[in-house]
Parts: structure tokens; C-alpha cells; sequence
């Protein structure tokens, strides 16, 4: 029962793949999909909502031995988080994308995408996560190369070969957690690890695992790939990829991290220090980009430090800072790369230096798009602050003063780069740039084609303001995936049968 | 109360739905909004005087301890009739001066927003929400000052003064938290109870500095004082509301409203009164070296900033009651002035006073009211102004082994003001009028009568101070100093020393005025020092900040995969090789490993001989090929351990991701020669270091006695309830059967990627849009 988004996405893959050519149709049929799979997610988050950690043996094999299938609160709001950027994304690119990408398959890979993410979110099984990391990078390989372009392909080489990488690390990570425990179903092995007597093994292969997920969540000294790739597709395709994939890598950290090794603190404290440069990198790299997309580029590296950081902390208050910033992030992140998609369609450039304007051509939308830039920066109340305050909390706490340092330097440093590219972008008098003769310019567009691109920011503007006024409700949320985190207990009985199943 | 608060905010969401109607109807409507908000608080005045404090509670987010509670007392009522009460003479004085102006909506919607924040700031009880509604004004100034976005020293200004106040808005809310954590609220008024214990923990000093930060970026202390003069740029009305009378006085706020909580312990005093010292006597100098009529009083406001930093350093009742009646002094001479130096700019199209002159021929009211305000300023009996600077010489006076040198210090400030304000409120106007502001006009009612309602109540409450001593200044004063002392302000205090520095003061002033021109040459010595200023250290620091950057940036994000390969696995290495000798003890056990067949040994020699081809060829696709042949040689051993399914699965997905790898590396430029020698060993070692770890911890694992619970089970029920004879295959497409489905998947996508890879190649002359 708990797969269905998995399946839904599965047979609306499959069944966009059958109307090949035939764009108008994949446009509609992709849109009607993401809003279906959109209302399973949101009922499949309901019911774990109401009765708890949910889990589907597949093949009706006891675990630990088929592939359980989990819905707890972490994965389904995890879940649900991707069917909205995932709707987002697709109206978008019913907008946006061009008609040459779109008879290539660009949305059954999407839907493909999506269905891996959301496998990862619910698997159970560590080699099934490996398996839906294959999809997810299969799926992003595709996107990102679809079109081939130069540029395209040159970011797509790093990209994919660092990945690989990330991919290969992880399998020997598998492997060594099989030979030590003769298990891959993550709750067993969460149990056989606890009782290992050679910590120090347990230690080194977690360090396995900190590296194929660190580079997939492009922190520190691992997030080459991410500055050097994610400008260079279609802004449709990097604002699900900024959304989603590098939270992938850290959602299957704190799995790991939480289930399987528990607070190992040395692994922690590398984490600490690792979040501390990761804010710095992304931060600094960000300064210097004239680029919208690679300053959005290395801004997504800096606020992974974030995310790092709660989880080196390792306390409950930590993590649930973690969590929050998560859930704002992915809303945030999708939608700024569709910000940029946006003013590209409307100026023909995402150079700021050439940009100008906005403010005095769309005032409208200029004020739109100011919610997601400030609630990046999280100027208080908008979304971005309020993790920030659990945080600093944690730090305060576990006597991390420099770690708090790099976050205030960090908040310091987007608050910068995204008030220089207000002023920039939006106040500044434009220049005349020579219209590129087959480029399609947003005034161009049908008026239902500019409406696709506009509603997707505004729907996740929405929510961004939702998650910043309504923060009480997000807080709960987080509170609540953060103490099932912290205490396994539940979501180890559930999958080992010490519960009743649900079929 | 939460609605008083957030009607700004409504009002400004609103604004641009009503603009059109407010422009036809009413064109003054707008300032309906501060005006019944004044009346609202003057409510309070007669509550407050008997209660000492109300508090109003709202729910927001419980989990956190952040409520929406607002606490008004003495205090905070001062500002919100000060916020409220200068807000609805801006307001007024706005419509006049953009009138036409093409987006003053926007400009009314900015500003009923920082009007809205800035009651925030004031009036919340909660600490939390405070530096929410902090935060807020900083935007809104943002936007304020970058009103005229089109001009670049505009932007320039507006994204300055955002980074100083933002920077000091993070700060201090590290130490909100941190106060938090020692006092266990974000609640003022309990935080208050607990003061005892905040001062005497151990990190009462970092929480200090925190605050410090916090109020001296928004208040404009020296060394963070240059945003406020670059914040000129904004236009008048705002200079005169945020950058004077109500925004940069917030930090003073903070101070003021710490004082009893967090006052009153020798770091807190001598750090307010060295930052308020140097701050006042340095801008106080700089003041008197401007020509620009905006800039000498951006500098005379942030000299008055460092006096109130002062006053409230030294920390004696004097000294804060003296603090109460100069914000309010302040507020109502300095917003006076600035309004007027809006209207002699709006009319006369100049503001350097060394050509300003003689214009009360033509305008008589407005020249009234600067001579009014200048003469508060300069603290002339009669006026309020000369009040609190009475009482301030007699808070220096006592202060101790120190006091002579403070009240130096204070009486130079003052002179030096004197000049800077007579120079704004009264130069302009005496004198012959030159022939090129002939055209000069007394401009509307709505522009003079807002500075002369000011001077009037400067005037009021000067010659008779009982009018607001026990109404507004003793509720004021006690909420600063925590005490229940009752204060009497008099015009008269008999000949004594005060006096005789009153009158030193004025005497002094006012011969420096008549001798001291303002002039360019004396700006232009100030020019000669603009190196050691703190704007260009600060500036130049985040120069070197921003080089810094490029370096680290480049360093780490320097293009060559290559690069990127051998960091993250040179930082793997490092990892497991610290764990794995830190931790663990090597031991392994030759007997358990089972020999080996020669079949293996083949494989495993065609294996190394391709991986040495691969590594050694110059040409891509040969190295491609190589590794393929790796990957068969892998899918053999799958054969070995009989696994056929799987290795014809693992046979052509190798295949696909050979092909797509050929497909992508031919658009690529021919492969070079780029690494040295050197630099191949390097790669060699690190690679052989990395294989050798990863081996030696394959077999450590491997010793480890695992359970094999689950593989037992598959062997022993593949049959019986899989019905299936070979076990691997079994696993396969039946207990893990979902991974093998999904792997499918993954060919599917990998085919669709090749198939869109080769067929479609957008043309690479079009730009993608």
C-alpha cells in the first residue's frame, strides 16, 4: 500500500514513454499525473500522520528478508515534499521547456526521477537504496544531458563521474555492512550493528558512507560537481535537481547516520567541521559569481553546511533544525531556479551584469519573486529563519561557538549575494541586449505558456510563506521526524514484525 | 494591540489595490494611518503613568517560546508616539514632496511597513519577535534607501546599509539565543526576574557583546557609523523618519530597554561610554567639516546617537533620565531639520550651505522653525533641548574620578553640534539671498507646517517641561533605570556649575559659528584621511574578504575533474586510514580464505592488464573499451558463482554505459598530456593506498563473525516456498525481486538517454531559452 506514489510514478513513466512524440498530450498527461501523485502523497503522509510508521513487505517476504518498504513520518513528508516541487517542475516545463526536449522523453524521465526519489524516502532496505540512487542518477544523467550541448555535456561529465564515484563507494559501503552483519534490511542491520564488538569497524565503514553521501550532497570537499554542472541544463531541470538531489544525499545521511550508526561522535565532530567549510565554500563561492545560476549553484552548497551541521550535532533539538531547514529548502531551492528560469526567458540572460530592470518592467512579478530570495535569506519571519534559531540552540548547547560562527557568516554571506543580486537584477536600470533571433522570449510566449511558468513560483511561494507564518505547524512536524530519528526503537519494530504489519 | 501593530502591514499589502482611489479622493489619506495610531497611544499615556506597564499576549509559535507579546511601558509608548506621532508628519510632508511622483504608493507601502516594524521592535515583549520586527526595519530600509533604484550610489548605499545592520541583526540574535539558554525566556519582563543570574554566568560577557554589536551597527557607533551618512541617498522624508527620528534610534532602544536587565557591571558601562565618546566627538568633528546640509546632520545625528550611547554608559539616574529627555529633544529638533532642509532642497534644487542664504525673505514660516530647531539644538533656554543638556552636564559632573574629562568631552560635542545645527537650521536662511535661488518660494502648508509644528513642541515642552514630566518623562524613566525615583525638571537651577557650562557652551558655540565658514576646503581636509577611515577599512577588509574568496574558490573549484577525483579520495583515504589504524586491530586470518581456481586467476590478470591499458592510453575511447572489458571480466565472476541471469543483465547494462560514455566523450576536445611526472606518481600512490585500504578492510570484515541468518533462509526456503532450484536467481527475481524490476527501469532510462543523446543535438549557435 505504502508504494503506491512509487507505482503511480512508475505507470505514469511508462505511460508518457507511449506518447513519444506527442507533446501537447505529454504536457497535460504529466501535469494530471503530478497532481494525482500529488494527492497520494498527501494522503499516504495523512495516514502515517494518524497511525504511525506504516510499513509493505514486498512480495510478502518477512523481513529481514525481501525488501521492506517504510513510511515513516520522515519519509512521506519527505515524499510529499517531492510531488510538490515534482508538480512544480512539471507545470513549469509545460511552460518552458522546448518543444525539441519535450519529444525526447524530458517527462517520463521526470516521472522516472521522481518515482526513485520517492523510492529512496520509503525503502527500508539498504541495497534498495542503492538501487534507487541508481534511477535518481540514471534519470538526472538523462535530464541533464538531454538537448546535448557543449556546455551541457561538459558539466554532465563531472557531474555523472563523481557520482559514479559516490555510486561505487557506496556499493563497497553496502558490501561491508553485509559482511559484518549478514543483513541489508536496514532495521536488522541497525540491531546486528549495535551489538558488533569491533566499534572501530562499524566507525570506518560509516565513514564509507559519510563520503558516497557527502558527495552526492555536495558538501565539503566533495561539492565540485554541483557549481560546475547545475547551471547548465534547462532552469526547469535544475530547479528539480537542486530541489531534490542533493537532499537525497542528505536524507540518506540521516537515515544512516541516525539508524544504522547511531552517534558515533568522532564521525560527528568530522561532520561539524565539514558543515563549518561547507558554509564557508558555498558562501564564498557564491560572492563571486556574476552567473544567477551558479550563484544559486554554490548557494545550494552553503546551505547543505546547514543541513550537516544539525546532523553533526547529533541532539534531538539539532536534527529537528535540520529537518525543518530541509522542508524549507527543497520548497526554496525549487523555486529559485525557476526564478532564474524565469528572468532568463524574460531578458535572454542570466548574467547579472547584463540584467536589469525587472523591478521597473514587472513590478508584479518582482515582488513575487522577492518572497523565495528573502525567504532564502531568511529575513525573519520567512522560512528560512526559524531553523536557523535551532540551530544556534544546538550549537549553544553542544559548545560548537565556531560552528555558530559559520552559520551567522553563512546567513551573512546569502543575505549579501542576494541583496547584490536584488539590486542588481531588479533595480538597476537594464541594458538593450540585442534579441538573439531564435531564442523564445517570455513576451513571446502564449499568454497560457507564461501563465505555466509564473503559477509554479507562486504556488511555492505559498508555501514558503505557509512554512515561515505557520511555522508552529512545520516546528511540530519537524519535532515529531526528529524523535523518531533519534530513537529507532519504533521504526525497527515496525519493520521487524514486532508490530502488526499492514500489507 | 496586535492589530495596532500590523495595520502598517495590512496597510502596506493593501496600498497598491487602493492607490488609485486614495490618489483621486483623498491625497492625504495615507497619513490617516500614523494619525489615528498616535491618538490610539496617546490613550495610554494617563494608564501607563499609573499602571508602569501593560502587557498584551498573542499566541504564534508556542514551541519556540516566540509569542507575539507586546509590553508598553514608559518606554516604548515614548517611541510609539515618537513612531506614530513624526510618522503622520512625514506621511503628511510626503504627499507634497513626491507629489507625482510615479510610485508613491510603493513609497507608502515601504513606509507603513517600516512604521509597522518599528512599532514592533519597541513594543514586543518577547525577544524573538522583537528581533523579527528588527529585522524587518532593515529591510524596509533597505528599500527605502534604494527608492531611487536607479541611480547606482543609491544601491550602493541601500546594500551597505543592509549588510552593517544585518550583520549586526545576526549577531545579536546569537545573542537573544544565548540569552535564552542562561535565562531560560525570551520574555523581557520574566528575563527580568532573572537578571541576577544572567550577569553573574559566565557568559554574560558574550552575551553583552552580542547586544553590543547588534545596537551599535543599527545605531550607527563608531566604527560602523559610515552606513548611516551613505543612507542619505534615501529621499528626505525618509532620512527624516528612519535615519534620524525612529530606525537608528532602535539600537538606543535596545540599550535603554537592557539597561535594568543586563546594566550596570563595569564591561557594560565603560564599552557604552568609550564607543558613545569617541562616536560623539568624531561625528560631532565631522559634522562641523560637511557642506551638504544632509550630510552635516547624518554626522550631527550620529554625534547625538554617541551621546545617548554615553549617557546610557554612565548609567546613573541622571544619566538615563538625561537619555530619556534627548531622544525625545532629539527626535524633535533633528526630524524638524531634516524636513526642512527637504523643503530648501525641494525648492531651491541645492543643499550646500556655503551657498544657502537669506532665503527667510522668502519663505518667513519655514525659517521660523529652523531657527527654532537649531536654537533646541544648541540646548538655548526655553527650549527642550536645553533641558536635557542640563541634565547631562549633571550626570557628568558626578561621574566620579572621570567626570572632568567626560564633561569635556560632552561640552566639545555640544559645541561643535551647536555650530552644526545652527549651520542647518539657521545659515540657510540669514543673510542676502543670492540672485540663483531667486525663483524660491514659500512652498504648501502641508511641507512647512510639519517642521513648525515640531519647533512649537520643542518650544512647549521647553518653557514649560511639567507638561510632559510626569506624563511621559518619569514613566520613561523609570522603565530605563528600573527605579522609582521621582524626577522634577526645571528651567531654573541656580547659579552653579551647569550653568557656567551652559553658558561656556553657547558663548563658545556661537563664536566658533561666527567665525567658522563652512567651506569645501575644510571638507577637503577630512578627504586626506579617508584612507584610515573605518568605511575604507571595513571596505577594503571585504575587498581582501572577496579576494580571499577567489583564491579559496579556485583552489578547490579549479575545473579538473581530475582534481575533484583525487580530493575526495585523498580526504577518503585520510578518513578510513585514521579510523582504521586509530581503531582497529589488524588481524587476518589466511586459513579462512578459500584457494583460489585458475580460472579466477585468468580473469583477474586480464582485469589488472586492462586497467593498466586503460590508465596508459592516450586516446579516450581505447580507455573506454578497456574498462568495458573490466566490467565483463566482473560479469564472468558472476558466471564463476553461478549466476547466469546476472551476469547477462550486468553484460549489458556495461554495454549501455560504455556506449553512452563513447556518445558523450566524443563531443568532448582530443585527450592531452596534462600531468607531469610528478604528478602521476602522485595519482599512482594515492590510488594504490586507496585499493590497499579498501582491500585490507574487506577481509578485516570478512573476519568479523557475521550471522548468516539470511542467507541460510533464502538457501533453505528457496525451493520450498520459491519454488526455484538456483538460489542466486531466486534471489533475484523473487525475495529481492523489486531491486531487479527496478533495474529494469534504470536500462530503460539509460536506452531513452542514448536514443535522445544521438538523435537530438540542439543546434549549438542557438542560445537555449
Amino acid at each position: 500500500m505504502i508504494v503506491l506514489p512509487i507505482i503511480f510514478q512508475f505507470v505514469a513513466g511508462t505511460i508518457l514513454l507511449f506518447f513519444w512524440q506527442k507533446t501537447t498530450l505529454q504536457k497535460f498527461l504529466s501535469i494530471l499525473f503530478s497532481i494525482i501523485g500529488l494527492g497520494i502523497s498527501i494522503w499516504l503522509f495523512l495516514l502515517v500522520w494518524e497511525n504511525g510508521i506504516m510499513i509493505t513487505q514486498s512480495g510478502d517476504w518477512k523481513a529481514p528478508f525481501g525488501i521492506s518498504f517504510v513510511a515513516d513520518t520522515f519519509g512521506v513528508t519527505m515524499v510529499l515534499l517531492s510531488s510538490i516541487s515534482g508538480l512544480a517542475v512539471s507545470i513549469f516545463s509545460a511552460g518552458s521547456m522546448r518543444k525539441e526536449r519535450l519529444e525526447f522523453g524530458f517527462f517520463p524521465i521526470l516521472h522516472f526521477l521522481i518515482m526513485g526519489l520517492q523510492g529512496a524516502f520509503l525503502t527500508g532496505d539498504i541495497f534498495n537504496l542503492y538501487v534507487w540512487f541508481e534511477v535518481v542518477i540514471i534519470s538526472s544523467f538523462v535530464l541533464l544531458t538531454l538537448g546535448g550541448k557543449k556546455q551541457q555535456l561538459e558539466g554532465a561529465l563531472k557531474y555523472v563521474s563523481l557520482n559514479l564515484l559516490a555510486s561505487s563507494l557506496f556499493l563497497i559501503g553496502i558490501g561491508f555492512i553485509y559482511g559484518l552483519t549478514g543483513s541489508l534490511n536496514m532495521a536488522d542491520v541497525a540491531i546486528k550493528l549495535d551489538n558488533l564488538q569491533n566499534r572501530g569497524l562499524v566507525s570506518v565503514t560509516s565513514g564509507i558512507f559519510l563520503v558516497a553521501f557527502g558527495i552526492k550532497s555536495a558538501i565539503f570537499p566533495m561539492y565540485f560537481w554541483l557549481p560546475a554542472s547545475y547551471h547548465t541544463p534547462p532552469p526547469a531541470v535544475s530547479a528539480i535537481f537542486a530541489g531534490l538531489l542533493t537532499k537525497l544525499g542528505i536524507y540518506a545521511m540521516l537515515r544512516t547516520f541516525t539508524l544504522m550508526f547511531g552517534g558515533d561522535e568522532f564521525m560527528g565532530d568530522i561532520m561539524v567541521i565539514l558543515a563549518a567549510l561547507t558554509i564557508f565554500s558555498g558562501g564564498l563561492g557564491a560572492l563571486l559569481q556574476q552567473n544567477m545560476g551558479k550563484i544559486f549553484g554554490y548557494l545550494i552548497v552553503c546551505h547543505i553546511g546547514f543541513l550537516i551541521a544539525g546532523l553533526g550535532m547529533y541532539t534531538e533539538l539539532a536534527i529537528m533544525g535540520t529537518v525543518f531547514y530541509l522542508i524549507h529548502d527543497i520548497i526554496v531551492k525549487t523555486n529559485l531556479f525557476m526564478v532564474s528560469g524565469l528572468i532568463l526567458k524574460i531578458n535572454g540572460t542570466q548574467d547579472i551584469r547584463e540584467l536589469g530592470g525587472m523591478y521597473k518592467n514587472f513590478p508584479i512579478i518582482s515582488l513575487l519573486l522577492a518572497i523565495p530570495l528573502f525567504s532564502l535569506v531568511g529575513i525573519p519571519p520567512l522560512s528560512g529563519f526559524w531553523a536557523k534559531i535551532f540551530l544556534i540552540q544546538a550549537g549553544l548547547q553542544t559548545q560548537d561557538y565556531v560552528l555558530i560562527g559559520f552559520i551567522v557568516l553563512g546567513s551573512f554571506l546569502t543575505l549579501w549575494v542576494i541583496a547584490r543580486l536584488w539590486s542588481e537584477v531588479f533595480w538597476k536600470n537594464g541594458i538593450d541586449l540585442p534579441k538573439k533571433a531564435n531564442g523564445l522570449y517570455f513576451s513571446q510566449m502564449t499568454k497560457t505558456d507564461q501563465w505555466l511558468m509564473v503559477f509554479p513560483i507562486v504556488l511555492l511561494s505559498g508555501i514558503s510563506l505557509y512554512i515561515g507564518f505557520g511555522a508552529e505547524n512545520i516546528i511540530i512536524l519537524s519535532q515529531r521526524i526528529s524523535t523518531e530519528l533519534m530513537d529507532p526503537s519504533g521504526y525497527i519494530e515496525a519493520v521487524l514484525g514486532l508490530k502488526t504489519m499492514t500489507p | 494591540m496586535l492589530i495596532a501593530v500590523i495595520l502598517g502591514f495590512i496597510f502596506a499589502i493593501l496600498v497598491p489595490f487602493f492607490s488609485k482611489f486614495v490618489k483621486k479622493a483623498i491625497p492625504f489619506g495615507y497619513s490617516l494611518l500614523p494619525l489615528s495610531l498616535f491618538i490610539f497611544f496617546l490613550q495610554f499615556l494617563g494608564e501607563i503613568k499609573s499602571k508602569g506597564h501593560i502587557l498584551f499576549h498573542y499566541q504564534w509559535v508556542p514551541s519556540l517560546g516566540i509569542d507575539l507579546s507586546f509590553r508598553l511601558d514608559g518606554l516604548s509608548l515614548l517611541f510609539a508616539l515618537m513612531i506614530t506621532g513624526i510618522g503622520a508628519l512625514v506621511f503628511i510632508y510626503t504627499t507634497y514632496y513626491l507629489k507625482g511622483h510615479k510610485y508613491l504608493d510603493r513609497f507608502y507601502g515601504y513606509l507603513s511597513m517600516f512604521m509597522a516594524s518599528m512599532l514592533g521592535v519597541v513594543l514586543s515583549d518577547n525577544l524573538m519577535s522583537m528581533f523579527i520586527f528588527w529585522e524587518l526595519t532593515s529591510i524596509s530600509s533597505y528599500f527605502l534607501i534604494g527608492f531611487n533604484n536607479e541611480d547606482p550610489a543609491s544601491r550602493k548605499s541601500a546594500l551597505t546599509a543592509l549588510s552593517i545592520t544585518g550583520f549586526g541583526g545576526l549577531v545579536m540574535l546569537s545573542g537573544i539565543i544565548l540569552l535564552q539558554a542562561v535565562g531560560g525566556s525570551y520574555s523581557f519582563t520574566e528575563l527580568l526576574n532573572s537578571s541576577e543570574i544572567i550577569k553573574n554566568s559566565t557568559t554574560y560577557g558574550w552575551i553583552i557583546a552580542l547586544f553590543f554589536v547588534g545596537a551599535f551597527t543599527k545605531s550607527a557607533q563608531f566604527p560602523f557609523h559610515f552606513w548611516l551618512p551613505g543612507a542619505m541617498k534615501a529621499p528626505t522624508p525618509v532620512s527624516t523618519y528612519l535615519h534620524s527620528a525612529t530606525m537608528v534610534k532602535a539600537g538606543i532602544y535596545l540599550l535603554a530597554r537592557f539597561t535594568p536587565l543586563l546594566g550596570d557591571t563595569f564591561w557594560w558601562n565603560s564599552t557604552l561610554i568609550t564607543v558613545g565618546a569617541v562616536t560623539m566627538v568624531f561625528a560631532a568633528i565631522h559634522s562641523v567639516l560637511r557642506v551638504d546640509l544632509k550630510s552635516i546632520l547624518a554626522y550631527s545625528t550620529i554625534s547625538a546617537l554617541g551621546i545617548l550611547v554615553f549617557l546610557i554608559g554612565i548609567g546613573s539616574e541622571k544619566a538615563l533620565l538625561a537619555a530619556g529627555i534627548f531622544i525625545l529633544a532629539h527626535a524633535l529638533y533633528k526630524a524638524a531639520l531634516f524636513l526642512i532642509t527637504g523643503i530648501i532642497d525641494h525648492e531651491t534644487g541645492s543643499r550646500d550651505v556655503t551657498k544657502l542664504a537669506g532665503l527667510q525673505q522668502v519663505m518667513m514660516p519655514v525659517a521660523v522653525a529652523g531657527f527654532i530647531a537649531a536654537l533646541s539644538s544648541a540646548g538655548v533656554p526655553l527650549l527642550l533641548g536645553f533641558i536635557s543638556k542640563e541634565v547631562m552636564y549633571e550626570a557628568t559632573l558626578q561621574f566620579g574620578d572621570w567626570a572632568i574629562i567626560l564633561t569635556a568631552l560632552a561640552v566639545l560635542t555640544k559645541i561643535l553640534l551647536l555650530v552644526a545645527g545652527f549651520w542647518a537650521g539657521i545659515k540657510p536662511f540669514t543673510g542676502t539671498l543670492p540672485a540663483e535661488f531667486g525663483k524660491a518660494k514659500l512652498p504648501s502648508p502641508l511641507l512647512w507646517i510639519p517642521p513648525f509644528l515640531l519647533g512649537v513642541l520643542s518650544l512647549g515642552f521647553g518653557t514649560f517641561p511639567s507638561l510632559i514630566t510626569e506624563s511621559l518623562i518619569q514613566p520613561v524613566f523609570s522603565s530605563i533605570s528600573g527605579s522609582d525615583t521621582i524626577i522634577q525638571l526645571k528651567l531654573w537651577h541656580g547659579f552653579n556649575l551647569v550653568l557656567v557650562l551652559s553658558i561656556l557652551t553657547l558663548v563658545s558655540g556661537g563664536a566658533l559659528y561666527w567665525f567658522l565658514k563652512p567651506s569645501n576646503d575644510l571638507f577637503q581636509k577630512t578627504v586626506r584621511f579617508e584612507a584610515i577611515s573605518p568605511q575604507n577599512i571595513i571596505e577594503g577588509g571585504g575587498k581582501l574578504f572577496g579576494s580571499f574568496a577567489g583564491i579559496w574558490t579556485r583552489f578547490f573549484q579549479n575545473g579538473y575533474l581530475r582534481n575533484y577525483v583525487i580530493t575526495i579520495l585523498a580526504f577518503l583515504t585520510l578518513l578510513m586510514a585514521y579510523r582504521l589504524f586509530g581503531e582497529v586491530n589488524i588481524y587476518i586470518d589466511w586459513n579462512q580464505i578459500s584457494a583460489v581456481s585458475h580460472y579466477e586467476i585468468i580473469v583477474v590478470v586480464l582485469m589488472i592488464i586492462s586497467i593498466l591499458f586503460a590508465i596508459s592510453t592516450n586516446s579516450r575511447s581505447v580507455s573506454i573499451v578497456a574498462l568495458g572489458v573490466v566490467g565483463f571480466a566482473n560479469c564472468l565472476f558472476f558466471l564463476f558463482y553461478s549466476a547466469p541471469d546476472l551476469a547477462m543483465t550486468q553484460f549489458s547494462i556495461d554495454t549501455l554505459t560504455v556506449l553512452l560514455f563513447m556518445l558523450v566523450l566524443v563531443k568532448l576536445p582530443k585527450n592531452k598530456q596534462y600531468s607531469s611526472k610528478g604528478i602521476k606518481m602522485r595519482d599512482a600512490l594515492l590510488s594504490l593506498l586507496f585499493g590497499t585500504l579498501i582491500a585490507i578492510l574487506t577481509l578485516e570484515v570478512f573476519e568479523e563473525p557475521s550471522s548468516s541468518e539470511v542467507s541460510k533462509y533464502f538457501a533453505e526456503n528457496a525451493y520450498i516456498l520459491a519454488k526455484g532450484r538456483n538460489v542466486v536467481n531466486i534471489i533475484l527475481v523473487d525475495y529481492r525481486g523489486f531491486d531487479t524490476m527496478i533495474e529494469t527501469v534504470v536500462l530503460v532510462i539509460a536506452a531513452v538517454g542514448v536514443y535522445s543523446l544521438m538523435k537530438l543535438n540542439l543546434n549549438p549557435s542557438k542560445k537555449d531559452l
